[in-house]
């Protein structure tokens, strides 16, 4: 079968050296392969480590054991064992992330945060920023605040902005993090069509919605994820 | 991928019978930010003088690349090329302003001297280049004859980015450049140096031992103890997953970085 | 060497009182070494000579005597002097360009003395000319050497206080520096404040002071026939300029060096192109402009008809 992603025996663990090196397990033997245009939601109770898996694909996190293959220009690359450079370049051409949380850059205003990834793949400025307004807009993101740093913004404010920058380079394998936890009813009809749209442009989609609705909406299957799931 | 701009192995040097650095290594290729962090006396500075030439090692060698692919062993090539390497290749941005300004100088002589020491020999030109970096800086371009010592403290230290770029280098040592201003200072000072960075296309090697500066501005990440690199890799994996005791520890001690 | 001394004005015999003497070795002081200074410091002094003709520009450190006069009167220039002059020698010491002021008579009597050589005060006559803050109007020829006194050697003394630091800046020729302070003048006065002791480059490598001459003479500098030595007593250093040395004054392409000169005529003889001084003529601001360059003034009143110089 054809993926865009897949892990084999992806485990973690924290060692954390100042409580007297208490090991924690949290994941061990993860299978999961999403096709391209597919989306597959992680499910599993509070603690499962639903987030560390996600933290793990994107290489925020480094793995403990076993690999995570992707789909990087072409060829199959091994996101655990990459070199950091190579880890910034899939970031940059092959795999988005959309947190929960925008880490805000004091005084960039908002169209350029947006606009930043475009332009790190080469596209001119003004391409880039005219592709910026437009999704913002369509995130019901006023123009008035675009030229804003989104600092002051409120906690729906800017997880569209971040909603935006993930999806506006169209990333082969897009990674979401809770991606409407603040939003109303209107704009996460707008992420579902974001969703939807990417998913039709043949985008592998892996996602943590507590928002069932949205869930039942976007997701193709759940995959589970249980603390410890392969030990057992 | 591209060799590295600037790569260096086995670097060692003692003062006394301290270990300031203890067989460090260390690559950085175009473009790239890389921070180098730790405590005071970790020896980070001293790896920072070592890079740039300013030291020698007792053991080791830094090679630098030069744009027409030439590589050269720092320590080996002479004070003279060193120097015409320093001042138009390279770049130095220093914790202190007086460390790297002229103070007794006008801000528009300040950012004019490297245009001067590598030929400039036109007024108009050297004057149009510094009031248009002074802009670039945020400085306002009617204060390109006043003194330095007249400036704030952010003031200085955006000159002195200003006074290090205007000859466009390729490679920029920088030793604490937020240390000693205020916070809301920093922030403006970070953002600057983060557009022009971005802007540029430069490559700079970053001592500090603020986190969350490293956070803003680096790709990757060197955290060193003792005079040796305990861990290093991308910057978001080495602070949010922290493998060594000592980045853990590091890690823990900053506020929300 | 001619024993009749050349005619001269009647008025320069007698401010000169008779000490013109053409017979050297007649009027020498016994007990003296010719030129005053050892044959071994003469040596050593020659020797760093030899060194800076080879290296234009280049500051060559020596090994400075005390001289039966202060630092700062011309120690430097008075060494060099005896290290070149022979007994066949005439000499011509100026001071601000006039013969006849103390300095400058002090210096030809010295060595008329301990040298037993010839002196003049006619610049063409002359085979050595020691000189303090002028270089004559009169244009130096092949066979003539100049003697510069210098009080500061270091033309980057005032811009990098630590020496070994200019020292490096010299090795390397890294002179953005002195740039910098022309920039500082034009940005600050519209133009270059540098009005003496303007820095050159010499042979298109070193740096250099040209002692405190007006920028005026630096012109006069560039491709001289003449040999430029020049000693710093005080700061232990020697340079020198060798015959037909390519002297550049610094500057920009958009503020290139231009000498200045007072907007008038000599009131004495009506020079239009040599270096006047202002001179104040009485107690109620009147004053006049002359020539620096005293035996040039004199030669050119000499010159024109009497009534017309009355």
């Amino acid at each position: 079968m054809s993926w865009a992603l897949r892990t084999e025996g992806l485990g973690k663990a924290f060692t954390l050296h100042l409580q007297g090196g208490t090991r924690i397990p949290v994941l061990h033997g993860v299978e999961l392969a999403v096709a391209p245009g597919e989306c597959v939601a992680l499910a599993g109770p509070s603690g499962a480590g639903k987030s560390t898996l996600m933290r793990c694909l994107y290489g925020n996190y480094g793995a403990g054991e076993g690999r995570i293959l992707l789909r990087h220009h072409g060829a199959e690359t091994d996101l655990a064992t990459a070199d950091p450079r190579l880890v910034r370049e899939v970031r940059r051409d092959t795999l988005g992330y959309v947190s929960q949380f925008l880490r805000v850059i004091p005084r960039v205003p908002t169209i350029d945060i947006v606009a930043e990834p475009l332009m790190e793949r080469g596209m001119p400025r003004g391409e880039a920023r005219a592709r910026a307004a437009a999704l913002l807009a369509r995130l019901n993101l006023p123009a008035r605040l675009h030229g804003l740093p989104p600092a002051t913004f409120s906690g729906g404010e800017q997880q569209r902005v971040n909603l935006a920058r993930g999806f506006a380079p169209h990333y082969p394998i897009l990674l979401l993090d809770e991606p409407t936890a603040s939003l109303d009813a209107g704009n996460r009809a707008v992420v579902i069509g974001l969703i939807e749209e990417a998913k039709r442009a043949g985008t592998a989609i892996i996602g943590i919605f507590h928002d069932a609705e949205v869930r039942d909406c976007v997701a193709d299957r759940l995959f589970e994820v249980t603390p410890m799931q392969a030990a057992a | 991928m591209s060799p590295p701009l600037l790569e260096a192995r086995g670097l060692s040097l003692r003062y006394g019978a301290v270990p300031a650095l203890d067989d460090v290594a260390l690559s950085i290729w175009p473009g790239e930010v890389v921070a180098i962090v730790g405590e005071s006396g970790s020896g980070k500075t001293t790896l920072l003088r070592v890079l740039s030439g300013l030291l020698r090692p007792e053991a080791g060698t830094v090679l630098y690349r030069a744009p027409a692919g030439a590589t050269h062993a720092v320590h080996d090539m002479g004070e003279a090329a060193l120097r015409r390497l320093q001042r138009t290749d390279w770049g130095f941005v220093h914790q202190n302003p007086r460390d790297g300004l002229r103070l007794g100088i006008s801000a528009g002589g300040n950012i004019g001297e490297r245009l001067m020491a590598t030929g400039a020999r036109h007024y108009g030109t050297i004057r149009g280049a510094a009031t248009e970096w002074l802009k670039r800086v945020e400085i306002d371009p009617a204060r390109i004859d006043g003194l330095p010592r007249t400036f704030s403290g952010g003031m200085q230290q955006r000159l002195q980015i200003a006074r290090t770029l205007v000859t466009h280098p390729r490679l920029v040592f920088m030793d604490e450049p937020t240390g000693g201003l205020d916070v809301s200072v920093q922030a403006r000072l970070l953002d600057l140096i983060r557009a022009l960075v971005a802007d540029l296309g430069l490559s700079v090697l970053l001592v500090t031992h603020d986190i969350a500066a490293a956070r803003l501005l680096a790709h990757r990440m060197l955290v060193m103890r003792q005079g040796r690199v305990v861990e290093e890799g991308l910057t978001d994996r080495v602070l949010d997953d922290p493998q060594h005791e000592y980045t853990q520890l590091l890690v823990a001690s900053v506020l929300a970085a | 060497m001619s024993a009749v001394p050349a005619a001269r004005p009647a008025e320069d015999a007698a401010a000169e009182g008779g000490e013109d003497r053409s017979d050297g070795s007649a009027g020498r002081l016994a007990g003296y070494n010719l030129g005053y200074l050892d044959e071994n410091t003469k040596r050593m002094i020659r020797r760093t000579l030899l060194k800076a003709v080879a290296i234009p520009g280049h500051q060559v450190p020596f090994g400075s005597r005390e001289m039966p006069l202060p630092y700062g009167w011309g120690t430097g220039g008075i060494q060099v002097t005896a290290a070149v002059i022979g007994p066949e020698d005439r000499l011509k010491v100026i001071d601000q360009g006039a013969d006849d002021t103390t300095n400058a008579v002090s210096i030809r009597r010295f060595f008329a003395r301990v040298a037993g050589v010839a002196t003049t005060e006619r610049t063409r006559e002359a085979s050595i000319i020691q000189t303090r803050h002028r270089i004559p109007e009169t244009p130096l020829r092949e066979g003539q050497i100049i003697v510069y006194q210098v009080p500061m050697p270091e033309p980057l003394f005032r811009l990098e206080p630590r020496v070994a630091e200019t020292r490096r800046m010299h090795a390397l020729a890294d002179y953005g520096l002195m740039h910098v302070k022309l920039y500082e003048d034009i940005a600050r006065h519209g133009q270059v404040a540098i009005s003496y002791n303007y820095p050159v480059m010499v042979n298109g490598r070193y740096l250099m002071a040209p002692s405190p001459i007006p920028s005026f003479d630096n012109p006069k500098m560039d491709r001289m026939p003449a040999l430029q030595l020049f000693g710093a007593g005080r700061e232990k250093r020697i340079y020198a300029v060798p015959p037909y040395t390519a002297v550049k004054s610094l500057d920009f392409e958009d503020h290139p060096f231009q000498p200045v000169r007072a907007p008038a005529a000599c009131a004495l003889c009506g020079s239009q192109e040599s270096y006047l001084d202002e001179v104040v003529t009485d107690d109620r601001g009147g004053r006049i402009f002359v020539c620096s360059d005293t035996d040039y003034c004199h030669t050119r009143q000499a010159a024109q008809p009497r009534e017309a110089a009355e």
